[in-house]
């Protein structure tokens, strides 16, 4: 036996460069293998949306496109046959959610392009699909659930009315987008008649989805960031703040000016907060370390691609250590070069109303066959950290006090309560030419709904982006 | 009804392969090809059961009963094949005979689906390839002189090679083969062979540096005939090839680590030099980018890769006829879409037990000069199949080269089967010396035994000898 083991040995040692080939070789093969099986798994719905891939052709010849509901089960969007053996995609809403539920021809859009994957491949039991075949008819296609509600999209596309601009309202404790409207919208059944039109009109921009991808001056929602920052530097401290407005304040070139050229007098932190002081957020701007503020928008997902679904814009804001002080008391008001999309504001909003964790938004639930299994469910998941609890409870406090004895005052004295910020963000040439904004949850002790406004050219946030978030909070709970 | 069949049938697919695939590992626990008998006869049970419910899936598919008739062709000839090595090799290693037939049946089912008349085609020159690959073991037991043939294996292998260069037909951007009577070459394939025989011969005597550098300047004339004609794949072969049967025949590191820097060396200046070489690159870093040029192959490969999930979409439910060529350089890609993942990874097991199998029988072998063939020729099979895969999966920048034995490709089958048949040759003519040198022992023992009651103390050492000649087999 001794012997024998021996001779093995030997003979091993003898013709270890081919043993060793063998196991690279081997080993090679199991790395591609295990390549190869994750990336298909990994890749397989964005490759099928893929323009070039022909598959996405002969899954829509075998299978009839899905339906996208509401979370309350009503159609949204569905296909049916045109009674001349072709089919119609149908949307029974027509404009009211012309962005978020989108179209599936010309590039897709919203849910349609998001979801495309589900909507074209077909989990019925296989009984129904032989039923199917032997009729000669198409196989039902997967059914998209979203977490919109219709009567929530009803009162904010209503409210917004001719103007333009975006409405996002979501549920802070699980990211869900319950209502989103973008103004001026569009029938997405006659998408393809009115092509031509839409892509050519640049004035309006009508395709584009404003509350993903409209980049605006933030105004003087932004001093929810500048606020934020300044906390953060003086935890201990920040109460003892105190300015002298007196209506301006200037630095280099630049000139600060309040809203309306008022004069707010002695004020404290929450005052110039609540009062939406330019010239105190100004000053407290001066104050701020920029390598810290740069991180603090870091941390906020300002300058970078956020992580959704559909399409959106990156908010901008020029800070680095280098800023000037003349640039930097524009940016402490949301002004300057500064630019954000309603979706940012309305995350930011949603951390501060979630104890500082962000929740990452979504628009599809879940997906179902025709037989009602679940193919796909999205759970609420954590985004990001955005500040601490204490941070998040401070900020939440000084939001209320803009309801309470600000600028939303619209919102005080109602059966919930709320909190917000406003904003009124000046744009182009003309002095006085603003946006209204508003940005804010209730009820202030346990956010059920944050909402985020913007409206194009209307003026001030308190005057009209308020009265918006107070009819949507109204709907919400249940308020005629 | 017909939804019934090929839903179910995917399933059946994968699991007749992937019992097959285990078997092909199961092998490996036994030493004795006795012992083996009972895996091999449930592998030809497999494969013909596969083979005949693909068959019945592209009648019911296509409704076309037709095709049962191909089939039974196709089974024959299978049927025949296994059967005729069993009874004029009864020494022959089975499981390299087996997995040559399953690859030839998965070939051809998956070219039936694809194109039939490219596929009666294939069938026609593999039933022609298989003939001579039955002679081949024969062949090598005849002849004893092939060692000895070095110089002429070098200038025939180059002289093939510079023919195509000088008139060879350019096919898709590379100078690859040459016509004679209405048939098409492609001598690279068949040089593959030729260039391990010279290797083996000019190394198994000795490979000290003079040798490897004699060889190295032939093996270099090789692989610059290749890159110069744009074959960029074969030359690839040819390279690594080279540096591995050195590594072995000299049992020095130093080789692969040299070959290794030559060859990035080299990879960087064909990089530098040919625009297409830079257009391979690009269109593997990022295909998306030159979606409609370069990168059209791939990310249609791709797309089709991705979209079988792990059962495939079943025949005929997917589009690979929309990947260029996809029946000789992408035909992994169909098999992925169509019949899964599952099944394209129990594919790439089987190559790998083909491969573990040649390298098991070269260690075996105590014949330098065979033992080198053996070794050379597997790793050129498997690195082929490297490179086929990898590259259609974009595991690897694209090099255009065939998946052994499922490709449709004449010179590819025909260069195959006798690469396989080769190493079979190699096994039998070396189980046969076994057989003999048994038969040997057991007349010594026989006299030993007459002889022990007279000489108890030789007889002890008689038999320590006897056992160690055992081992040695």
């Amino acid at each position: 036996m001794m012997r024998m083991s021996k001779k093995e040995k030997k003979g091993k040692r003898k013709n270890r460069e081919i043993m060793l080939v063998t196991w690279a070789f081997t080993l090679l093969f199991l790395s591609m293998s295990v390549y190869i099986v994750r990336y298909s798994i990994t890749h397989k719905q964005e490759l099928i949306n893929n323009s070039y891939n022909g598959r996405q052709q002969i899954l829509l010849a075998q299978n009839r496109r899905g339906k996208i509901l509401a979370s309350d089960g009503q159609i949204l969007a569905q296909t049916v046959s045109d009674g001349e053996g072709g089919e119609i995609r149908e949307y029974p809403f027509r404009n009211l959610f012309s962005h978020v539920v989108g179209y599936a021809v010309n590039g897709k859009m919203g849910v349609e392009g998001q979801e495309n994957y589900y909507l074209i491949n077909s989990n019925a039991p296989l009984s129904q699909k032989a039923a199917l075949e032997a009729q000669g008819e198409k196989y039902p296609g997967d059914d998209v659930y979203t977490t919109l509600r219709v009567d929530l999209q009803q009162v904010a596309s209503t409210a917004l009315g001719v103007y333009h601009g975006a409405v996002i309202v979501t549920e802070p404790s699980t990211g869900k987008i319950l209502a989103m409207v973008s103004k001026p919208d569009f029938d997405p059944a006659k998408i393809e008649d009115e092509w031509e039109g839409l892509i050519n009109d640049k004035e309006s921009s009508v395709l584009l989805n404003r509350a993903t991808q409209g980049l605006y001056p933030p105004g003087s929602t932004f001093k929810i960031i500048t606020a934020l920052e300044y906390i953060k530097e003086n935890p201990d401290s920040y109460q003892n703040y105190q300015y002298n407005c007196t209506g301006t304040i200037t630095r280099g070139e630049d000139r600060i000016q309040c809203y309306h050229g008022s004069v707010h007098g002695h004020v404290g932190f929450n005052r110039s907060f609540a009062k939406s002081c330019n010239t105190s957020f100004a000053n407290m701007g001066l104050s701020l370390d920029r390598t810290a503020y740069q991180k603090t928008l870091n941390e906020l997902l300002f300058n970078q691609k956020l992580e959704f679904g559909f399409p959106t814009g990156s908010s901008r804001v020029d800070m680095d250590a280098q800023t000037t002080d003349s640039d930097m008391i524009q940016i402490s008001i949301g002004q300057g070069t500064t630019a954000v999309t309603p979706l940012q504001m309305n995350m930011v909003t949603c951390a501060i109303a979630n104890q500082g964790v962000l929740m990452k938004p979504y628009v599809t639930d879940y997906v179902m066959s025709s037989g009602g299994n679940k193919i796909k469910s999205y759970e609420p998941l954590e985004y990001t950290k955005m500040m601490t609890a204490e941070q998040a409870a401070i900020m939440s406090g000084l939001m209320a006090d803009v309801v309470e004895e600000g600028t939303a005052s619209r919102l005080k004295g109602l059966s919930y309560t709320a909190a917000g910020k406003t904003g009124s963000a000046e744009y182009g040439t003309v002095k006085g030419d603003s946006h209204a904004w508003f940005t804010g949850f209730a009820p202030v002790e346990d956010p059920q709904i944050c909402v985020t406004i913007i409206i194009e050219g209307a003026g001030a946030g308190g005057d009209y982006a308020v009265p918006i978030a107070k009819r949507i909070f109204d709907a919400y709970f249940g308020i005629q | 009804m017909e939804l019934y069949v090929s839903e179910f049938s995917r399933y059946v697919m994968a699991l007749l392969i992937t019992l097959y695939t285990y078997e092909c590992f199961a092998v490996f626990r036994y030493e004795d090809e006795d012992q083996r008998k009972g895996i091999y006869l449930r592998q030809n049970l497999l494969m013909f059961a596969f083979h005949f419910s693909c068959f019945l899936v592209i009648c019911f598919e296509t409704g076309d009963i037709t095709y049962l008739f191909f089939y039974a062709f196709q089974e024959i000839m299978l049927y025949a094949v296994i059967m005729l090595f069993r009874m004029l090799y009864p020494k022959s290693n089975r499981l390299v005979v087996n997995n040559m037939c399953m690859l030839l049946a998965i070939g051809f089912v998956i070219l039936t689906r694809l194109d039939f008349s490219k596929a009666v085609k294939q069938f026609i020159i593999a039933t022609g390839s298989m003939g001579i690959a039955l002679l081949v073991p024969l062949f090598i037991r005849k002849f004893k002189f092939l060692k000895s043939l070095k110089w002429l294996y070098a200038l025939g292998g180059i002289f093939a090679l510079s023919i195509v260069m000088i008139l060879g037909q350019t096919t898709y951007g590379s100078k690859l083969s040459y016509s004679i009577a209405g048939i098409t070459f492609q001598p690279s394939e068949f040089v593959k062979i030729v260039f391990v025989f010279f290797v083996a011969s000019a190394l198994y005597e000795a490979a000290g540096f003079f040798e490897v550098f004699t060889t190295a300047v032939i093996a270099a004339a090789h692989v610059i005939i290749l890159v110069i004609s744009k074959d960029l794949g074969s030359a690839l072969i040819f390279f690594v090839v080279y540096v591995l049967m050195v590594f072995v025949a000299s049992r020095n590191i130093l080789y692969v680590l040299a070959g290794a820097v030559g060859g990035s060396g080299a990879a960087y200046i064909a990089y530098k030099v040919f625009t297409h070489v830079q257009v391979r690159v690009q269109a593997f870093k990022d295909p998306w980018s030159v979606i409609d040029s370069a990168g059209y192959q791939i990310t249609q490969s791709l797309f089709a890769i991705s979209s079988g999930g792990f059962f495939g979409l079943g025949l005929y439910k997917g589009t690979p006829d929309a990947i260029p060529f996809v029946e000789a350089d992408f035909i992994f890609s169909a098999i992925a879409e169509e019949m899964g993942i599952l099944f394209a990874v129990c594919l790439i097991l089987i190559c790998v037990s083909c491969f573990i199998m040649f390298m098991n029988i070269a260690v075996r072998l105590r014949d330098k000069f065979y033992q080198l063939t053996a070794f050379g020729l597997g790793v050129t099979y498997i690195f082929q199949v490297f490179l086929t895969i990898g590259g259609g999966t974009k595991f690897i920048p694209l090099t255009g080269v065939t998946l052994p034995l499922i490709s449709y490709g004449g010179s590819s089958v025909l260069t195959t089967l006798i690469m396989f048949a080769i190493v079979e040759g190699l096994y039998i003519v070396k189980q046969e010396e076994y057989e003999r040198q048994k038969a040997l022992h057991k007349k010594r023992r026989k006299q030993n035994r007459a002889k022990r009651d007279l000489e108890e103390i030789e007889f002890i050492s008689d038999e320590d000898d006897d056992q160690s000649n055992d081992e040695d087999e």
